[in-house]
């Protein structure tokens, strides 16, 4: 009997048909192709001859690349900014209130949402007619109240498109940091808190000292969602701008490498791009994985 | 708590502050269900919040818009289209993750560990780096623009993440209650069949969810691997070529955005603890 378990045991077939449909599945549709896009890369538009590095040297170089670069720089900055400090403030304040419930599902129903539907309701929203005729863009009919304001175009003016894009990203994102944030707010024992207000601390220095410092880890893990958020970013400037007055990012540009002018060294070449700068965030993640089973 | 925060940080302003940022985020939307039942000329010539200074005035509302983008603009189509799309790419995900999750958590083989950080490594991986391989496969096997094409593919991108959970779960299930169940060996079947799915209920709703709408809301796959093929677009693919082709016409826009909106937004009010509870846990993913 105890020979027969061994047997088994040695030759269990069970795992692997367990896994099997998984693992053909994540071969094909994502091991095989990152190894083969890394190769393309280093291929000519119609992947047919070797052309070395130029399709990295065109990259690091071209206008439109530089501006995504440029572009998706921005992005990050703002973005993972404004998600997860008001994420944060969110998570703190709504904890204070009886109607919390409500408020948080007001803030999170965007992310329900698909991104080309939030791009249509924001560019009704940035809508802009030229001055005395009236505002249908609630954005510019607000900002006529105050004296001598001139309506904008938010998307087409050089200095507010890229900020107009990002705030789309923000109030679509800020849900998710506040959902994530706020579980880890309640999870401060209370008796922290209660002691500090005890030894006299205010609000704020409670906030600083002992919230903050508490969440930490929590935030860089919402922090580093949202950095890879920003690099991936593509449907809202797809729909939005496509890329247009100084608006692309990396991602839409490898679109229009593909699709547009069909030139698969370049898209290949941007695409590694993206991976490799979203590498430390995977090294991350298997860190931290890693320190969860260790435990 | 109240007494020394009511010194600090009157009510007033708390409550002041919270109401100003859920107007601000809930104005966008409302904008545009407002416009979506109001008629070509009222949106272009004013503003729909002005509707609000004569809301009982029923005659000014339409659903014309609807009518015209479900049957003309083909977002009823579209709308079809998006649920033969999404129903088995989920069912599909979650099935094959449970299996691979299972074996992850609950089974010995050798290379287990290293097979399952590559699962790590994949969650965040750029869908970009896969884009151009897969296309030219599916244009020479003829599943570019087909259903069958896109199920697998989102069933492709859709694993890591559900493995990863399903597998983190499945671990977390005390080890006694297999083993008072004496399993071993080739009873696993009976084991996940009868114990892990069955414990997993609440997990799989929540992954359920997420990936519904994740694959209801998805742009780029859908771009890529069904292009320009209007029979088979889902309703993202089909709004987005509505935007760049309709311009200033908002009373349709708005409607058509709305349509494409209406699934997540039951399922975001009647199963919202499950997507959060899904979102907790897969906070990992990008």
């Amino acid at each position: 009997m105890n020979g027969n378990k061994k047997f088994i045991k040695k030759f269990n077939i069970w795992p692997w048909i367990y896994i099997a449909p998984a693992i053909l599945i994540l071969g094909f549709f994502l091991v095989y192709p990152i190894v083969n896009t890394v190769y393309l890369s280093f291929l000519d538009e119609g992947s047919e001859s070797f052309v070395g590095l130029s399709n990295y040297i065109f990259a690091f170089n071209s206008k439109p690349m530089l501006i995504a670069f440029r572009n998706n720089f921005l992005w990050l900055v703002v973005f993972t900014a404004f998600t997860v400090s008001l994420g944060l403030i969110f998570a703190v304040l709504f904890d204070r209130v009886r109607y919390e419930p409500i408020v948080k599902s007001i803030i999170f129903l965007p992310m329900a949402i698909s991104f080309v539907g939030a791009g249509v309701i924001w560019k009704f929203v940035y809508s802009y007619r030229p001055v005395n005729t009236p505002q249908i863009g609630v954005l510019n009919a607000f900002l006529s109240n105050f004296p001598d304001f001139e309506p904008v175009g938010w998307l087409i003016n050089k200095v507010t498109n890229n900020l107009a894009l990002i705030n789309v990203g923000v109030w679509i994102w800020v849900g998710f940091c506040m959902v994530i944030l706020s579980a880890a707010y309640k999870g401060i024992p209370k008796e922290l808190t209660e002691a500090a207000r005890i030894d006299g601390a205010n609000e704020l220095q409670v906030f600083w000292r002992i919230t903050i410092p508490l969440m930490k880890p929590t935030i860089a893990v919402v922090a580093t969602t949202m950095v890879i958020n920003v690099l991936k970013v593509f449907d809202i400037v797809y729909v939005m701008t496509n890329g247009q007055f100084d608006t692309e990012v990396i991602a839409n540009r490898m679109y229009k490498e593909m699709f547009q002018f069909h030139n698969f060294g370049r898209a290949s070449a941007i695409a590694v791009i993206l991976l490799l700068l979203i590498i430390p965030a995977i090294i991350i993640n298997v860190h931290r994985f890693r320190g969860q089973e260790s435990l | 708590m109240n007494k020394k925060l009511t010194n600090f940080f009157p009510r007033a302003l708390l409550h002041f502050t919270i109401i100003v940022f859920s107007v601000i985020w809930i104005i966008p939307s409302l904008g545009l269900f407002v416009s979506s039942f109001r008629g070509r000329d009222d949106v272009l010539s004013s503003g729909w919040w002005t509707v609000f200074g004569n809301f009982f005035n029923f005659s000014q509302y339409t659903l014309e818009n609807y009518t015209e983008v479900i049957t003309a603009s083909g977002m009823g189509r579209a709308f079809l289209n998006s649920l033969i799309i999404t129903v088995p790419s989920t069912i599909l995900t979650i099935a094959i993750a449970a299996f691979a999750a299972y074996a992850f958590a609950c089974m010995e083989f050798p290379g287990k560990q290293m097979l399952f950080i590559v699962v790590v490594g994949l969650l965040v991986v750029p869908i970009q780096m896969t884009l151009i391989p897969i296309l030219r496969i599916y244009n020479k096997m003829g599943l570019a623009g087909t259903f069958h094409g896109i199920w697998l593919a989102h069933a492709g991108y859709g694993l890591p993440l559900a493995i990863y959970l399903l597998r983190n779960f499945f671990s977390s299930i005390p080890r006694d209650i297999f083993e008072s169940a004496s399993l071993d060996g080739a009873s696993h079947n009976t084991a996940f069949f009868r114990l892990a799915l069955p414990l997993s209920v609440p997990v799989l709703s929540s992954l359920i969810i997420f990936q519904f709408l994740w694959v209801w809301n998805d742009l780029l796959v859908a771009l890529i691997y069904l292009g320009g093929t209007e029979r088979v677009a889902p309703l993202t693919l089909r709004l987005s070529s509505l935007i760049s082709s309709m311009g200033q016409n908002w009373h349709l826009l708005t409607a058509a955005a709305f349509v494409s909106m209406l699934l997540p937004l039951i399922v975001f009010f009647s199963l919202q603890r499950y997507f959060v509870r899904g979102i907790l846990a897969g906070s990992v993913k990008g």
